[in-house]
């Protein structure tokens, strides 16, 4: 073993699951963070702190468009030339508003792209080096709103569809090799991305709990992990409930 | 809207809840809100940290940690961020801080709101000691630069969220050469017994701390316990064997019970076998900080245990000079009632004054304890606790309190209409309602 620094490049850095797994890494050894997002200042925020808890962590912040295909390409490139890739999270995403977008096609759209079509084009720009290099696991955030579209969130659904059908595949691909494909669907989490549902009463998992098993279902390169862990069995039902009697729940 | 309850579990109220993650948002939302409040942890027991119909902006999102200076000890994060994470990261590099509470789960802007004391205030006196500065957020849409000599420090400091939202402070640690202490565990049986052990601790003891069987009527009896942390030398020539981190394997009260497991048969039994546990252990051990400062966090949810109705802490402090007869007489009053306590707490606070215009913490004893609600039959018992409390000078502590009188609040805290002129007209809650009428 040689103790150089993991390089582990977090897209959408600033989300509170993202940012709960670089704490994570960063308090297990010293590592090369590269945080991607769209807000310089709230990055920078997010360096601090883990410049903080690790101080001999080399931590770079890139502020971007995440939507930008060639910006997307261009950026994973210079990434990797710093230090090839052990980790790349894709964490971004933007829990959409079902109503506003049944009123507005526009809001779909935005929907598709932030959540399916740009964390597929992070992920394929990653795969790409890693595959060339034979080191690396890609890793993203899915959800369990994927597995069964639902009327009260599907277009996010949709999205998170995608991206599980699209990692199924890039397992497929990878099957044998060394760099992992990891597909996390974490069920409903206290983040402020779903602090209004939280006011509406639900229960929801601890973000430093959901953090915990992404970090140790990607050090163990883990196909699909569900976390809270209850929610494979959870959605096991769900997806095999017959549709007319489906139909009849409103959820 | 969403319900919210604070550590006693004496109510469950609607609030505007709106959750914080980034610290210039403060800002930007208090201008446009009138009777808001921030809610840190929510380890508060009565209604401090309440605001039922009026708006909660809820800080644990403000995690950050903004610098920190392992030169100077100096460590500056966001107001929502545990004290427990600071601990976690501060202890292995030598840093401590240097006052906590009987639970770390705590974040920094309750611990200076309520300004908490810990088992060493006779030594290093209470949280507010050791805030450097700090950014408060004020309904005008300003964010002051508050240092530790400005007047708005120490109406902020043990000022319960009333003078702005606390957005990040600087605190100052202290050195420690490990996260050991040398403990000591004594039985006493009498409260003569308890103020010479305390007396004789407090030059050379930095902790002191015990617990008190509240049932054992007029002859009281109780475990003190002291403890030091160990200097270099002391941990150099420790037996490895001895250095124990302990697991931190948590335990939690998985659901409320129907009734309250704190009860007429489970407490003095429970008292009884408490005492002499503790007595066959008396002695000397190095101990861990955690376990000797917060024995109670490796049970989460601990609060449960007392039932659907909840339960109320009952935290006073009375000067020392008449202290052991006003004791006397509040152990007294408890037996005859009835009601009883299981975590009871005597102690001494230094000869210091607090920082804060509404802190608790002044020189004489405290006794806290904790009662399940009974309703009327508790509130009656407080009623005349609160008596003899207030006849001997002393006052309640409100990081605890649900249920004082407006009366005994003025009596207890003579600088409230000086504290009164620092208060941001948003800021609000189901306390400042109760008890300064706005």
């Amino acid at each position: 073993m040689t103790n150089k620094q993991q390089h582990i490049m977090v897209v959408g850095a600033t989300s509170a699951m993202a940012e709960h797994c670089a704490r994570l890494w960063a308090a297990q050894s010293p590592q090369r963070l590269t945080l991607v997002g769209r807000d310089a200042q709230r990055l920078q925020r997010v360096a601090e702190d883990l410049k903080v808890r690790s101080p001999k962590s080399h931590i770079e912040v890139i502020a971007m468009d995440l939507l930008n295909a060639q910006a997307i390409e261009t950026t994973v490139s210079r990434v990797v030339m710093q230090q090839p890739l052990d980790v790349a999270l894709i964490a971004h995403g933007v829990l959409s508003d079902q109503t506003a977008c049944q009123n507005d096609v526009r809001q779909v759209d935005a929907s598709l792209q932030v959540n399916a079509v740009s964390p597929v084009l992070w992920a394929e720009a990653c795969v790409q080096h890693m595959v060339a290099a034979q080191h690396g696991t890609v890793a993203v955030i899915g959800s369990v709103a994927g597995d069964r579209g639902r009327q009260s969130n599907y277009v996010y659904g949709a999205a998170k569809g995608l991206v599980a059908r699209y990692m199924q595949g890039m397992q497929h691909r990878l099957a044998g090799s060394p760099v992992k494909a990891v597909l996390i669907k974490p069920g409903p989490t206290a983040t402020p991305m779903t602090a209004a549902l939280t006011a509406q009463g639900q229960k929801m998992a601890s973000v430093e709990q959901v953090a915990q098993d992404i970090v140790s279902g990607v050090a163990r390169g883990h196909a699909v992990i569900y976390t809270p862990g209850i929610w494979r069995w959870v959605m096991l039902v769900v997806m095999h409930i017959p549709r007319w009697v489906f139909d009849r729940v409103r959820i | 809207m969403m319900r919210v309850s604070s550590w006693g579990l004496l109510s469950n109220e609607e609030h505007n809840v709106q959750a914080l993650c980034a610290r210039d948002q403060v800002a930007t939302l208090l201008p446009s809100q009138t009777q808001t409040l921030a809610f840190g942890a929510g380890r508060s027991y009565g209604d401090v940290g309440l605001n039922p119909q009026g708006h909660l902006l809820l800080t644990r999102g403000l995690d950050k940690f903004i610098h920190w200076d392992e030169q100077s000890g100096q460590i500056h994060c966001e107001s929502g961020v545990l004290l427990r994470d600071i601990q976690q990261l501060c202890v292995p590099r030598g840093w401590m801080l240097p006052v906590t509470p009987g639970t770390q789960h705590v974040t920094v802007g309750g611990a200076i709101a309520n300004d908490v004391h810990g088992k060493n205030h006779h030594a290093l006196g209470s949280f507010g000691d050791h805030v450097v500065s700090l950014a408060l957020a004020q309904s005008s849409g300003e964010v002051l630069q508050v240092q530790a000599c400005d007047a708005l420090m120490h109406a902020t400091i043990g000022g319960l969220g009333l003078t702005g939202v606390i957005v990040s402070a600087v605190i100052q640690l202290r050195r420690i050469a490990g996260p050991w202490l040398q403990a000591q565990t004594l039985a006493y049986r009498s409260l003569d017994e308890f103020f010479s052990l305390s007396d004789a601790s407090a030059h050379d003891w930095e902790h002191t701390v015990s617990w008190i069987d509240c049932l054992s009527g007029s002859h009281p009896r109780g475990i003190f316990l002291r403890a030091n942390p160990l200097s270099a030398e002391q941990l150099g020539a420790l037996d490895p064997a001895q250095r124990v981190v302990p697991t931190r394997r948590t335990r939690s009260m998985p659901f409320v019970p129907p009734v309250s497991l704190v009860n007429g048969l489970t407490l003095k039994p429970f008292n009884a076998l408490y005492f002499h546990l503790n007595k066959f252990k008396a002695g000397t051990a190095v101990v861990h900080y955690e376990p000797f400062f917060h024995p109670l966090d490796n049970l989460a949810h601990w609060n449960r245990m007392y039932g659907p109705r909840g339960f109320y802490q009952y935290q006073c402090v009375v000067p020392r000079q008449d202290g052991q007869a006003v004791v006397q007489a509040l152990l007294k009053a408890i037996a005859e009632s009835g009601e009883g306590s299981f975590l009871a707490v005597l102690k001494t606070f230094g000869e210091r004054h607090a920082s804060g215009l509404l802190s608790f913490p002044m020189p004489g004893v405290t006794l806290a304890l904790d009662f399940p609600n009974r309703g009327e039959r508790t509130l009656r018992l407080f009623a005349s606790l609160d008596d003899i409390v207030r006849e001997a000078g002393g006052r309640l502590y409100m990081a605890k309190d649900a249920r004082m009188s407006r009366a005994m609040f003025e009596a207890g805290y003579p600088r409230l209409q000086e504290f009164l002129t620092y208060r941001d007209p948003a800021m609000s809650s189901a306390m400042s309602r109760r008890l300064m009428g706005w």
